[in-house]
C-alpha cells in the first residue's frame, strides 16, 4: 500500500516544499467581488445594491511540485478563489503570476496558451462529464479545442495514453463508454485524464473525492499522488475535509469568509493549530474512535453573509476567545439576546423581550448600538436589564462593550474600536488573529494564546 | 423495536432487486444505533422500510415489531397514525421537506393539530418553542419563513419538527451530509442529547464511520442488503470481527491516517448478488466455503453478532472449506 513520502521534521517539510526555482504561482491581494443585483427601486434611484466579497484580499505562493491545501467551509471563498486562478471568474483586483507572468488583465487570446498549463478538476464527476459524449470525445475535447491533435489517429492515441495513466484499462473497453456506464470512481479518473491530457503544470482540484464513497477516496488520492510524481504536477487542493488535506498537502491555508486566517506547513498546523477557527475545525472532525465522543463547545452559529461581513475579525461572533478589539458591534447585540432567549422558558423570554424594542434596528453594522425600550418599558428598565446581563458576563460579547448609557430616550451601547487582524508570523505559520503578535492599535492586554 | 428477517425488494426489468435481504436487529429506547455501509448497500431502504415509507412497487416481508404489533402487516391507515407520534424520520435535504410558503410557526402548529387534535393554541406554541429552543433556534424567529434560515438552521428546524411529537423511534438518514463540518458537529451533539432528553431510540444512517464512532452506542455494518456485523460501537471499532468492517475502517481517511487503504472492486448489483457471502469477491480472507454457502449469524464472546465463516460454526463448514479461495484479481475496471 502506498505511503506518503513524509519528512520527519518541520525543517524537512519546509525543505521539501521549497525547491530551488521561483514559485510556480504567486497570488497577491486577490479580490473577487460579485455585484448584487439590486431591486428595481434601487436601480431607479441609482443606488448600489452592494457586493459579495467572495475573495477579499488573499495572498499566497505555491512552489513547483508542492501541494497547497485551501481548506474552508462553504462560503469561505475557496472555490471562487480556485476558479479565479483559471479565469473562470474575473478577479476584481490583485495579481496572479504564473512563473512571474501576470495573468490578471490578460486578453482571452493571450491567456489561451497559458490555460494549457492550468487545469481544473471539479467536485462532482457526474456533472463534469457530458452524458452525451463518450470518453474518447470527452477526454480528447481539450486537444480539439486547442488544435493539438493532427488527426483522429493522434487524438485516439493521446486519449488512450491518458486513460492508461489514470488506470482506465483495458483502454479499448473504456474509449467508447459513456459517463452513464461508469462508477463514481471511474468518472473521477476520466475527469483526471481530461485534466492531464494537455500536459498541465498546475492542477486546481476542487473537492475531487468528496462525492465518492469512503472505499474509493483513497484510490483516487493515490492516483493523484502518482500523477503528481510521474508528470511533475503541482496541486492546489481545495477541500472542506481536514482529514484528506492532512494526508495530501504539504502546506495548508485555512480560509474564512474570503480571507486566509492561517497558513503554513501542514504538519505545523495540525500539530498546533493557532487560530480559534482552525482549532474548532479540527475538534469538529468526526474521528473513527469511539472513545472520543461528540465534539462539544463548538463555535455557535454559521458562516455569516459575505455581503456584510462582521466588523473586525470575521470570526469574532462565533469565537469563544474573542476579546475587546475583535470587532464587537451592533449586530452582535441581537445575536447575544436571541441565543440567550433560545434557552429560556416562554414567559421568561417574553418578559425580557418586552424590555427591548425593535430588534430590526440592530440589523446593520456599526460601533454604536441604540436600543429603544419596548412599549411598556422605560430606558431605566432596559439599562438595568443590560447591566445585569453584563454583570453575569456569560457571553464573550460583553468584553467588547465599552459604555452603556441612556441618551435621548434610548440606551446606547458603545463598543471598543474594531481592529482588523492581518496575517502575522508565529513560529512556522502565519495567523490572522489578535491573540497572536502585536498590532499597532494594541493598547489592550492580549490574553494568553 | 425488534426487526426480524426483514426483506424489501423492488421489481425491475432485470428481475427483483433485493435491497434488504433478511435483516434482524433490535433498537431500544434511549439508544443510538448507527447503520453504516457503502452507497447502494440498502441502508436507506432499510431505514424507510422499518417506518413503512417505501415507494410503490416495493414489497416487504418479515417482521418489524413495535409495541406488540408487526408494522409490516399493519394496514396503511394504522401505520400512518403511528408516523409522527411514534415513528419519525429526518431527511438529508431539509429544504425539500419544508414548505417555502409556510412560516415555521405554521409547520409546527399544523403538525401538532393533526396528530394531537385536542391540543390548545398556547400549549402547541409552548411545545414548539421548547423544542426549537433546544435546537438553538431563537423564539424571535418563530414567524419567519424557511428561506430566512441558513442550511444548518433548517436542518435543526426539521429535527425539531420530528421531535416535537416526541416519537419513540426516530430514523435519521444522513442528516448532516449536506452540512459543513462545524454545523455537522453541532447537529451531532443535538442528536446525542436526544437520548438524555427524550429517551428516543435513534437509527442513524450514515456512510461516515467517524460519526458512528462518536455519536452511536451500537453499530450495524451493512453490505449488499445484509448486516455483516453488529454490536457495541466500542467493541466493533476496536476489534472488528467481519473482514468488511475491518476493511471499511482501514479505508476511512481520518486525521490519524498515514497510509492509504481501499477495498478493491465495488458492491454487487443487488439484482444479481454473488452466491454465499456477498462480500467474498472483495474479501482478502475469503475461503472456499464463502461462495458455496450463506454464512451463519453468530454471537461472539466479545458481544458482537457477525455473519462470517471465519468465525464458524466449525461443524457447518465442509471439509477443505477453510482453504483460501482462489480467485481472479479484481480489475480496476470494476471499482466503485
Amino acid at each position: 500500500m502506498p505511503r506518503r513520502p513524509e519528512p520527519d521534521t518541520a525543517q524537512g517539510a519546509a525543505a521539501a516544499v521549497t525547491p530551488t526555482a521561483a514559485p510556480l504561482l504567486q497570488v497577491h491581494d486577490l479580490q473577487v467581488h460579485y455585484p448584487l443585483r439590486g431591486t428595481f427601486l434601487h436601480r431607479l434611484l441609482g443606488r448600489e445594491a452592494g457586493e459579495v466579497r467572495a475573495v477579499d484580499g488573499v495572498s499566497f505562493e505555491v512552489a513547483r511540485g508542492e501541494v497547497l491545501g485551501l481548506v474552508g467551509e462553504s462560503g469561505s471563498g475557496k472555490t471562487t478563489l480556485g476558479r479565479a486562478l483559471l479565469r473562470l471568474v474575473e478577479p476584481t483586483a490583485g495579481s496572479i503570476r504564473l512563473e512571474g507572468r501576470e495573468l490578471v488583465g490578460l486578453s482571452e487570446g493571450a491567456f489561451r496558451p497559458l490555460r494549457q498549463r492550468l487545469q481544473m478538476v471539479f467536485q462532482d464527476p457526474h456533472a463534469s462529464l457530458s452524458p452525451g459524449m463518450n470518453l474518447l470525445s470527452a477526454i480528447g475535447h481539450p486537444l480539439v479545442i486547442h488544435g493539438l491533435a493532427r488527426d483522429r489517429g493522434e487524438l485516439r492515441q493521446r486519449v488512450a495514453q491518458a486513460l492508461e495513466r489514470v488506470g482506465l484499462v483495458p483502454v479499448e473497453r473504456f474509449l467508447t463508454k459513456y459517463p452513464g456506464d461508469l462508477s463514481g470512481g471511474q468518472k473521477q479518473r476520466a475527469v483526471l485524464a481530461r485534466a492531464i491530457i494537455l500536459g498541465p503544470e498546475l492542477l486546481v482540484a476542487d473537492e475531487p473525492v468528496s462525492m465518492l464513497d469512503m472505499s474509493v477516496r483513497a484510490k483516487i488520492l493515490e492516483l493523484m499522488l502518482e500523477l503528481k510524481a510521474e508528470l511533475g504536477l503541482t496541486y492546489l487542493y481545495i477541500t472542506h475535509d481536514l482529514a484528506t488535506a492532512k494526508f495530501f498537502c504539504d502546506r495548508i491555508a485555512i480560509m474564512y469568509l474570503g480571507r486566509i486566517v492561517e497558513i503554513g506547513p501542514a504538519q505545523a498546523i495540525y500539530q498546533r493549530p493557532r487560530h480559534p477557527y482552525t482549532q474548532a475545525l479540527l475538534r469538529a472532525v468526526p474521528e473513527p474512535d469511539p472513545s472520543r465522543g461528540v465534539a462539544r463547545d463548538l463555535p455557535r452559529g454559521e458562516i455569516p453573509d459575505a455581503v456584510s461581513p462582521p466588523l473586525g475579525c470575521s470570526f469574532h461572533p462565533r469565537c469563544a476567545r474573542a476579546f475587546e478589539p475583535c470587532g464587537w458591534e451592533r449586530r452582535d447585540v441581537a445575536t447575544m439576546l436571541e441565543s440567550r432567549w433560545a434557552t429560556m422558558a416562554e414567559e421568561d423570554w417574553r418578559a425580557e423581550r418586552a424590555l427591548v424594542g425593535d430588534l430590526g434596528a440592530l440589523a446593520e453594522p456599526g460601533e454604536v448600538a441604540r436600543l429603544v425600550p419596548g412599549r411598556d418599558a422605560s430606558t431605566a428598565d432596559l439599562l438595568g436589564f443590560l447591566q445585569r446581563l453584563r454583570r453575569e458576563g456569560a457571553d464573550p460579547f460583553w468584553q467588547g462593550v465599552g459604555e452603556l448609557a441612556v441618551e435621548d430616550g434610548a440606551v446606547t451601547v458603545r463598543f471598543a474600536p474594531a481592529v482588523d487582524p492581518g496575517l502575522v508570523v508565529d513560529g512556522p505559520v502565519e495567523v490572522a488573529c489578535l491573540l497572536y503578535g502585536r498590532t499597532p492599535h494594541a493598547d489592550h492586554t492580549v490574553p494568553d494564546a | 423495536m425488534r426487526v426480524r428477517d426483514l426483506r424489501v425488494w423492488y421489481g425491475t426489468e432485470r428481475g427483483a432487486v433485493r435491497a434488504v435481504d433478511g435483516v434482524s436487529f433490535d433498537l431500544t429506547a434511549g439508544e443510538t444505533l448507527g447503520l453504516v455501509g457503502e452507497s447502494g448497500c440498502g441502508k436507506s431502504t432499510l431505514g424507510r422500510g422499518i417506518l413503512g415509507l417505501l415507494p410503490a412497487g416495493a414489497a416487504t416481508d418479515g417482521e418489524v415489531l413495535y409495541e406488540g404489533r408487526n408494522l409490516v402487516a399493519l394496514p396503511p391507515r394504522e401505520l400512518r397514525g403511528l408516523r409522527g407520534p411514534d415513528l419519525g424520520l429526518i431527511f438529508q435535504e431539509p429544504m425539500t421537506r419544508l414548505n417555502p410558503l409556510m412560516r415555521v410557526r405554521d409547520h409546527f402548529l399544523e403538525l401538532l393539530r393533526t396528530h394531537e387534535p385536542g391540543i390548545g393554541e398556547a400549549q402547541a406554541r409552548r411545545r414548539s418553542l421548547e423544542t426549537l429552543g433546544a435546537m438553538g433556534i431563537p423564539p424571535t424567529r418563530f414567524d419567519q419563513y424557511p428561506h430566512e434560515f441558513s442550511g444548518g438552521m433548517r436542518q435543526r428546524i426539521m429535527i425539531a419538527l420530528a421531535l416535537t411529537l416526541r416519537p419513540r423511534v426516530l430514523v435519521a438518514d444522513e442528516p448532516t451530509t449536506a452540512l459543513d463540518v462545524l454545523v455537522e458537529a453541532q447537529i451531532l451533539a443535538i442528536l446525542a442529547d436526544l437520548r438524555r432528553n427524550f429517551d428516543t431510540a435513534l437509527l442513524l444512517i450514515t456512510h461516515n464511520l467517524g460519526i458512528v464512532a462518536e455519536a452511536c452506542d451500537r453499530v450495524a455494518v451493512m453490505y449488499a442488503g445484509r448486516i455483516a456485523e453488529q454490536g457495541d460501537a466500542r467493541t466493533v471499532f476496536a476489534d472488528p470481527a467481519h473482514p468488511y468492517t475491518r476493511e471499511l475502517l482501514r479505508s476511512t481517511i481520518s486525521l490519524a491516517t498515514t497510509e492509504l487503504h481501499y477495498i478493491p472492486g465495488a458492491p454487487p448489483d443487488l439484482a444479481d448478488p454473488p452466491p454465499g457471502c456477498r462480500f467474498h469477491p472483495r474479501c482478502p480472507d475469503a475461503m472456499r466455503v464463502c461462495p458455496a454457502q450463506d454464512p451463519v449469524e453468530l454471537d461472539l464472546p466479545a458481544g458482537q453478532r457477525v455473519a462470517c465463516w471465519l468465525h464458524g460454526p466449525g461443524g457447518a463448514v465442509p471439509e477443505g472449506g477453510t482453504l483460501p479461495l482462489e480467485r481472479e484479481e479484481i480489475a480496476l475496471a470494476e471499482e466503485a
